[in-house]
């Protein structure tokens, strides 16, 4: 058991930080706004946790503050403009968004350029990433029976019937996007810690698809099911090793599988009713 | 502190007109619904008396006139903050959260005034606008037209509103469920809540209205009683087309 723990521990940790990525993503996704900048959030609060840890020597929990707040600000002033788009035209924007993102990873001399940012302290262990979780996990659960989880629902379902029940449909898609920033802040500055370095491309599109396809796998707006999609992003690409150079094939074949056998996911599964 | 139904507030709509690209919509009509009162809001199709009820609910912002509930003025209020004031309404196509259970259609009406409802409380609003369905789990979206309709109702009187806009609510009910539907807006008004009915069934709004506002092509052409109105040259006209 230990054994195989050890044999198997930095998968269980990507499990983990995969599973934030994941929940982030649901959070905005509940409000009904395909807003697609996740792995852009998550690079941004890696590179301010990584060079805070390696600069001034950070310790973890500060960089996790630091990176989630900072991938939160991004996300906030990211709302002002995008305010007004809907469905695939707020994808595209942040899409947008995210290559803008890598570019000026890319770019700019504190990151390291595209060579990769190097000697992160390796400090995020499976008991931090596991943790995290576990808090965001509660969180959530406690979330989903406030009047807020109904609030974010109702403005999914019908904006303008939310709006003409008292609900401020603005400050609701609002607050779900940098909620969802910050815990994607989380989950980058778990991921940086985790590894030695980071380079723009672990925060580029193919990311962003890997987080999406997850969610949709588990269900889009069910918490468990979007831990359960993560899991299942993760373990998939490792154990189809055998496929060689057409691995990344099997991404797009379950997303295809999912929208059309079971297009609510594992969770619609066993949630479906009348 | 919220809206209820006894504060006594008449929503008032001077001079309102409402123009899209090209159509006027809404030109300079006025009316007042005083608490307790049943307004009939009738007119051919196409009047604007959707336009109306999108302009007092902040759906659309007028290019002239006021709108106000009491001393309140609503007319540059976005559409949240003008429900949190004390105004609900139900759609003519209807806008349940489909995908919600009927307790939290039910419970999302109370964010008005940000207020909470237990079980019991969903069950008797349900029961006051004669909704049968009981299982408060059930999706919106898979109850039947009709019933969608009158909890389209209950959601609006989760708010506790000072005025209660229904535009159409008998559209697609049959005559049965119509007169429950008549009693059910006759004793919420009898609560004191003012309501603005938007209605074809011409015998319901005889039936119920306290006074009849009749728009055409965006003007008000005749108020009055049902019986007043149904003498009224102007609005004979109207209907039978010139
Ligand atoms: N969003 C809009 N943009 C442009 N024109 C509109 C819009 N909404 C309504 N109109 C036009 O305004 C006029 C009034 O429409 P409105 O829906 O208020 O009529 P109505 O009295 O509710 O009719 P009905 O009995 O068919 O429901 C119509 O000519 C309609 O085409
Ligand atoms: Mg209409």
């Amino acid at each position: 058991m230990l054994a195989w723990f050890a044999a198997h521990s930095k998968l269980i940790d990507q499990i983990g930080i995969n599973a934030l990525l994941a929940l982030s993503l649901s959070i905005s996704l509940r409000s009904g706004q395909l807003a697609l900048a996740q792995a852009a959030f998550m690079g941004i609060a890696a590179y301010v946790g990584a060079i805070g840890a390696v600069e001034a020597h950070w310790n973890l929990p500060l960089s996790l503050v630091i990176g989630s707040l900072c991938a939160a600000i991004a996300a906030a002033l990211l709302a002002l403009p995008l305010g007004r788009l809907r469905g695939v035209f707020l994808a595209i924007a942040t899409i947008g968004f995210g290559e803008i993102a890598r570019i000026v990873e890319i770019n700019v001399k504190a990151t390291g350029g595209a060579e990769g940012y190097a000697n992160i302290p390796n400090d995020a262990n499976t008991a931090w990433i596991y943790g995290t979780l576990g808090i965001t996990g509660a969180l959530i659960l406690i979330f989903e029976r406030s009047r807020a989880a109904l609030a974010i629902a109702a403005t999914r379902e019908d904006e303008s019937a939310a709006r003409g029940v008292g609900i401020d449909v603005t400050a609701v898609r609002f607050g779900a996007l940098v909620a969802g920033a910050a815990l994607a802040g989380c989950a980058g500055v778990l991921y940086a810690h985790a590894n030695y370095f980071i380079t723009p491309s672990d925060f580029g599109f193919a990311r962003m698809e890997q987080i999406l396809v997850g969610c949709v796998i588990g269900g889009v707006t069910s918490s468990l099911g979007a831990v359960i999609g993560a899991a299942v992003m993760t373990i998939l690409p490792e154990s189809v090793r055998f496929l060689a150079d057409y691995r990344e094939v099997s991404t797009g074949a379950i997303l295809l599988a999912i929208v059309l056998f079971a297009p609510d996911g594992i969770a619609g599964l066993w949630q479906r009713r009348a | 502190m919220a809206a209820s139904g006894v504060n006594a507030e008449a929503l008032v709509a001077e001079n309102v007109t409402v123009r899209y690209a090209g159509v006027t919509a809404l030109d300079d009509a006025s009316l007042r619904v005083e608490p307790g009162a049943i307004v009939g809001l009738i007119g051919p199709n196409g009047a604007g008396k959707t336009t109306l009820i999108n302009a007092i609910t902040g759906v659309v912002r007028p290019t002239s006139g006021t709108i106000a509930l009491g001393t309140k003025r609503l007319d540059r209020l976005p559409a949240h903050r003008v429900a949190r004031a004390g105004i609900a309404r139900t759609y003519q196509n209807v806008r349940l959260f489909a995908r919600l259970d009927v307790a939290d259609n039910v419970r999302a009406g109370a964010f008005a005034r940000s207020g909470t409802l237990s079980d019991s409380e969903i069950v008797t609003l349900l029961e006051r606008t004669g909704t049968t369905e009981r299982d408060l789990r059930r999706r919106a979206g898979a109850l039947p037209y009709g019933e969608q309709r009158r909890l389209e109702v209950a959601r609006a009187l989760a708010a506790r509103p000072a005025t209660l806009l229904l535009d159409e609510p008998a559209a697609g009910m049959n005559p049965a469920e119509t007169i429950v539907l008549g009693r059910t807006i006759a004793s919420v008004a009898s609560s004191g809540v003012g309501i603005l009915l938007v209605e074809h069934d011409m015998s319901l709004v005889a039936a119920i209205c306290t006074s009849v506002v009749v728009l055409n092509f965006g003007r008000v052409i005749a108020t009055g009683t049902p019986q007043e109105i149904a003498r009224d040259p102007a609005v004979i006209e109207a209907y039978l087309g010139t």
